[in-house]
């Protein structure tokens, strides 16, 4: 790692607290060869209203994804859009966003998938940086294209696909959506179909734990107490379980990923970008309505 | 098509900027949403809350021989405010008809569903609707 570890108190407890970083590191650091900082939000227009000196932004909507098929940035676009950034292979890659950094832990998750080793979340996000009254500007920083190399993406490790998840289950599943969407009383989306499922309700067996339960109200992290009690005791998940997450299109369960491997450290947990978009318009696939996880049927 | 001047000219405006300055106009069109008049700021419950979209969007219209539209969104969610102020400047000021008139294509043919997501989009449909909806009913109750 090029630069030190935030050695905030706060992230002390967690499995792998050098993937965060608090605002006040950031506010020290920023500005350093070697340190890019990158805002990316749910409201892609925020970034241009203020954002941290010297943060790029990073688009989740039109820059992550592949334009064509669904599915993520080829190993040659992600070079490309790296490099358009000013972005090095050894950098220290600081990501921060608004809604608790749900879309930051997302642009994260990417990222991994590219095996990008130093990204570090900041603590808090947009919101903490803005309260705490730190600087903001509109100006756009300067820099220079680099030649990021081609990386070949690696989704085995922590990206699932449909077919892992037939595969999976009986073991631990978490479906981070809100309650209303987990029973299934949540209809799909009439007018969009791309975004929306012909069916509602959750995948058999999984649990129901809500993304934004592991952040407190200042959108910071939740101690390792309180996630312990979220993930370990009440959905009971254990250290040697293999675990899937997902949501709607992947997002929310980037951030529920994040939270179980660098906080709480489970080793194998996986984010299921398909989510209900696809599971919930499959053909013949299990699926079980109501507040209930529900058992899975014996034959499907 | 159905369009008020106000809506014609907003989606020329639209048509005319590459795609990559359209973000821009939109953050403008967020920046020019204007505060709730007195009379709603003190009223939430007055307020329709807009469900299709993720943020707090709320809006009230009124209806004489023109109707009057009131939109309010956090400054934390320009994106929504853009769209609000969009539709505020669109229609404000219209007879009833023209609201009800009003052709629901705009909100894609503003060419924005490229730049932001499918929810966002929806999130807009729902504020015009909800729109006509309540000059729809305004106009029967009087």
């Amino acid at each position: 790692m090029t630069f030190p570890i935030d050695t905030n108190p706060n992230f002390a407890d967690y499995a792998k607290g050098e993937a965060l970083v608090s605002t006040s590191w950031v506010d020290e650091h920023k500005g350093s060869k070697g340190l890019i900082i990158i805002e990316c939000d749910e409201d892609i227009l925020l970034y241009s209203t203020g954002h941290v000196p010297g943060a790029i932004k990073l688009d989740w909507h039109t820059e992550l994804n592949d334009a064509v098929i669904r599915d993520y940035l080829s190993s040659e676009d992600m070079a490309k859009l790296l490099s358009d950034k000013g972005v090095s292979r050894e950098d220290t890659l600081v990501i921060y966003g608004d809604k608790s950094n749900w879309w930051a832990t997302y642009a994260f998750w990417v990222l991994k998938l590219f095996g990008h080793e130093d990204v570090r979340i900041m603590d808090g996000g947009r919101a903490k940086w803005i309260s705490e009254g730190r600087e903001l500007t509109k100006d756009l920083p300067q820099f220079e294209k680099t030649s990021y190399p081609v990386v070949e993406r690696q989704d085995s490790k922590i990206r699932a696909f449909r077919e892992d998840v037939i595969e999976h289950l009986g073991k631990p599943l978490i479906d981070v959506r809100s309650p209303q969407e987990y029973s299934g009383e949540r209809t799909h989306m009439p007018d969009y179909p791309d975004e929306g499922a012909l069916r509602g309700g959750h995948i058999p067996t999984a649990a129901s734990v809500p993304w934004a339960k592991a952040v407190n109200e200042d959108q910071t992290f939740k101690s390792l107490a309180d996630l312990n009690q979220i993930y370990r005791v009440d959905a009971g998940i254990k250290d040697a379980d293999d675990v899937i997450a997902y949501c709607r299109i992947g997002e929310r369960s980037s951030h529920t990923w994040f939270v179980l491997t660098y906080l709480l450290g489970i080793p194998k947990v996986r984010n299921y970008d398909g989510s209900w978009t696809e599971w919930g318009s499959l053909v013949r696939v299990p699926i079980v309505k109501g507040t209930e996880p529900g058992a899975i049927p014996e034959v499907f | 098509m159905a369009y008020s001047s106000q809506a014609q000219e907003i989606l020329e405006t639209f048509s005319e900027v590459p795609d990559s300055s359209k973000l821009d106009l939109l953050l403008e069109f967020a920046d020019g949403l204007p505060d709730l008049p007195v009379r709603y700021q003190d009223h939430p419950e007055l307020l329709e809350r807009v469900e299709e979209c993720q943020s707090p969007v709320f809006l009230f219209v009124e209806v004489d021989e023109k109707v009057h539209i009131y939109l309010t969104a956090p400054k934390e969610a320009p994106t929504t405010r853009g769209f609000a102020a969009i539709l505020q400047s669109a229609l404000d000021n219209q007879v009833p008809s023209e609201v009800l008139a009003f052709d629901d294509a705009f909100v894609n043919e503003l060419g924005l569903t490229k730049l932001v997501s499918p929810l966002r989009i929806r999130g807009m449909n729902g504020m015009l609707h909800r729109i006509k909806r309540q000059v729809r009913q305004k106009l029967d109750a009087s």
